[in-house]
């Protein structure tokens, strides 16, 4: 009973701010400008499936990127003497303490045709490259402003793996390999599914990395949205979206979960 | 202890910061302005310092936020959540504004200062009868390009030129880049013709290719750095790049351009009227707004205001065209609600239009198919192992 009166402050803070809204949404999402129900704005979504896919298809080559840069990172973190690991620690959190936007604008000043990059291999006498406004350096912001979320969860579950496992497989005949795809990779899975959870889901409603790194050609469904309800003023159209790309999200995020939950069995089975 | 001293200093701190900040209210109370971003001489470069010359003036405090286009601006008094005592449109916006109803009438007793705006711009097609607005600058829309990598620039078609690829900037608002592409297509900027409207749509849609980015106020630190050459833009703010990068050009089209005026007005829902109504007419003041603009680069509606400024500026050629340059231009009205919104839709196209959409459309397919025969292939499994196991063990999921 006691338990249920602490949770109480979040219960109607998640109700005034999360159930409300989402009750907003849905209804601008089926109302006119005048208030009245209409299935027009689902109706046109369909012209903005490609964007929405493209978003999809952006955030799950970053996440997957995430996850083989930061899976090594925190791999040889949790193996770290605990003084090293809080440097490591420190120094994957440092970025985050800066704003998320002076850090986009910051690789936009790197990678510009008059950036830090292309004049640096102007003076050595070398021709400038095309770093800017393409789909690798959207998927290179991406990947840079949520590895921290890649490498965290990872982290933590990482360390807590019992070592006498390890031990025991090592004492059974594994050799280093089959130690880790036998044991360390399937312990560590629910680290991975937060982790690609943690870093899909931002990556996929982001609308800042791709307008500032990427081409007016490939614009994402983040940006689509943000144009409805900045500049154009039609929330209607914009809250249709928001709702299908919550869909999406849910779909995905369900569809991982699901693939997971049947690994961890096997794994614990093989165990 | 100091754990808790802590905790305690903290919790203080977040109670403070949530305190309205009117309790610290100043004398003359205070007002909420609402402008263009780099609007307002703010002190820098040896400018005079605008607010807080009228702060010490007036003692009302200013509160200054910006935004970057009339849309947004629009979208903000429209959405509400927050009171704002001066907004500086532009003259369509204006229009609009006063046509939804959510303008006061000024009080021309508190904004002596008025006598000093030129009669060409009193009684304008946006507030024809002078009740809602008093004009704060005008200006004119150009191209800018950099003469070192660009030339031969007399029209607006330099903007669709291949040559420049990945080096034109456009605007990032509907109004302004619709009317470039229907003065390229001879039409008015004030059509509500769907037909001519699509054609622009069209029209902006090849240029798409050529784009490097569409962009408001970056064009100042793009069009600087040489990062792209090629732009359209306020020529007040030509004359504020220019003096960052002598080899920036400016040219008023053959086909014609947009003349603009933006004017000062208070919103409904304002909570300092008078207030707002003192910041008006100081900002009409001959001597203020001459070393406003001075700054700004923009011109002045306020003919005595050129005596306070640098003689260079006042007879600018960019800044003040002669008569026959300027019979070429021509002004925003307001649009009916129809013709916005389908501007809105046919702009939302133009800037969703390419990349590769059937790779996504067919890629995306293949890996639905492969994810559905994946979950079934696990669940047969599934059922066979449990089956091979009989009940000798429990099944995980009861």
């Amino acid at each position: 009973m006691k338990s249920k009166w602490l949770s109480g402050p979040y219960v109607i803070w998640m109700v005034l701010f999360t159930l409300i809204p989402l009750g907003i949404v849905f209804y601008f999402a089926f109302t006119d400008g005048a208030g009245q129900f209409t299935l027009a704005n689902i109706q046109r979504l369909g012209a903005y499936l490609p964007i929405l896919l493209r978003s999809a298809w952006m955030s799950i080559f970053s996440s997957i990127l995430c996850l083989l840069i930061g899976y090594p990172v925190a791999y040889c973190m949790s193996k770290a003497s605990p003084t090293r690991q809080k440097i490591y620690y420190m120094l994957i959190m440092l970025p985050m303490c800066l704003s998320f936007l002076l850090r986009t604008m910051a690789w936009v000043s790197l990678l510009e045709d008059t950036g830090i990059i292309n004049n640096a291999l102007r003076s050595l006498g070398l021709s400038p490259l095309p770093l800017i406004r393409n789909t690798g350096a959207v998927i290179l912001g991406m990947v840079y402003n949520y590895l921290p979320f890649m490498i965290m969860p990872l982290y933590t579950v990482l360390i807590k793996i019992d070592r006498r496992l390890i031990e025991a497989a090592q004492d059974l005949g594994c050799n280093q390999v089959q130690v880790f795809t036998k044991v360390i990779l399937p312990l560590s899975v629910p680290g991975i599914v937060s982790g690609i959870t943690m870093v899909f889901v931002p990556a996929v409603s982001t609308f800042y990395i791709s307008q500032k790194l990427g081409s007016p050609g490939a614009v994402l469904i983040g940006d689509v949205i943000e144009s409805q309800f900045k500049g154009a003023y039609n929330p209607n159209l914009g809250a249709a979206m928001s709702l299908i790309l919550m869909a999406l999200i849910f779909l995905c995020v369900g569809l991982m979960n699901h693939f997971s939950g049947t690994d961890d069995e096997e794994g614990v089975a093989t165990l | 202890m100091r754990k808790r001293l802590v905790t305690l200093l903290l919790t203080a701190l977040l109670v403070m910061a949530a305190w309205p900040i009117t309790a610290s209210a100043a004398p003359g109370g205070t007002i909420n302005v609402y402008n263009w971003g780099q609007y307002i001489a703010d002190g820098t470069d040896g400018s005079l310092d605008v607010i807080a010359a009228f702060e010490e003036e007036t003692g009302i405090k200013v509160n200054y936020v910006t935004f970057d286009s009339n849309e947004t601006m629009y979208t903000k008094l429209k959405t509400g959540g927050s009171s704002y005592d001066v907004i500086i449109p532009s003259d369509y916006m204006v229009g609009r504004l006063i046509a939804e109803d959510m303008l006061e009438p000024l009080n021309f007793d508190n904004i002596p200062n008025y006598q000093y705006v030129d009669e060409s711009f009193r009684n304008t097609a946006y507030d024809p009868d002078n009740l809602y607005s008093v004009p704060y600058t005008w200006g004119t829309v150009g191209l800018i390009y950099n003469s070192k990598y660009v030339d031969n620039v007399t029209g607006w078609s330099s903007l669709w030129d291949p040559q420049y690829a990945g080096k034109i900037l456009m605007f990032d608002n509907c109004r302004d880049a619709f009317a470039i592409a229907e003065l390229r297509l001879g039409y008015s900027i004030n059509s509500s013709d769907p037909a001519e409207y699509q054609e622009a749509a069209n029209l902006l849609q090849q240029q798409k290719p050529y784009v490097q980015q569409y962009v408001m106020d970056q064009i100042f630190s793009k069009m600087e750095r040489e990062e792209a050459w090629l732009a359209p833009y306020y020529a007040g703010d030509y004359l504020t790049m220019v003096e960052e990068n002598p080899d920036l050009s400016f040219c008023l089209p053959e086909e014609g351009f947009n003349m603009f005026i933006d004017a000062m007005c208070i919103p409904k829902g304002c909570t300092n009227k008078e207030g707002a109504e003192a910041f008006i007419n100081f900002l009409c003041d001959p001597e203020i707004s001459g070393r406003n603009m001075d700054y700004l680069g923009y011109s002045t509606p306020i003919s005595a205001a050129k005596e306070y400024m640098d003689p260079e500026v006042a007879n600018d050629p960019v800044a003040y065209p002669d008569a026959e340059t300027l019979s070429r231009g021509s002004s925003f009205l307001a649009l009916p609600t129809e013709s916005t919104q389908l501007m809105d839709s046919l702009w939302l196209t133009v800037k969703t239009a390419g990349g590769n959409t059937s790779f996504y459309l067919w890629s995306s397919a293949a890996v639905l198919i492969l994810v559905v025969g994946l979950l079934t292939i696990a669940k047969i499994r599934k059922k066979r192992r449990i089956a091979r196991r009989g009940c000798s063990r429990r099944p995980e999921n009861p």
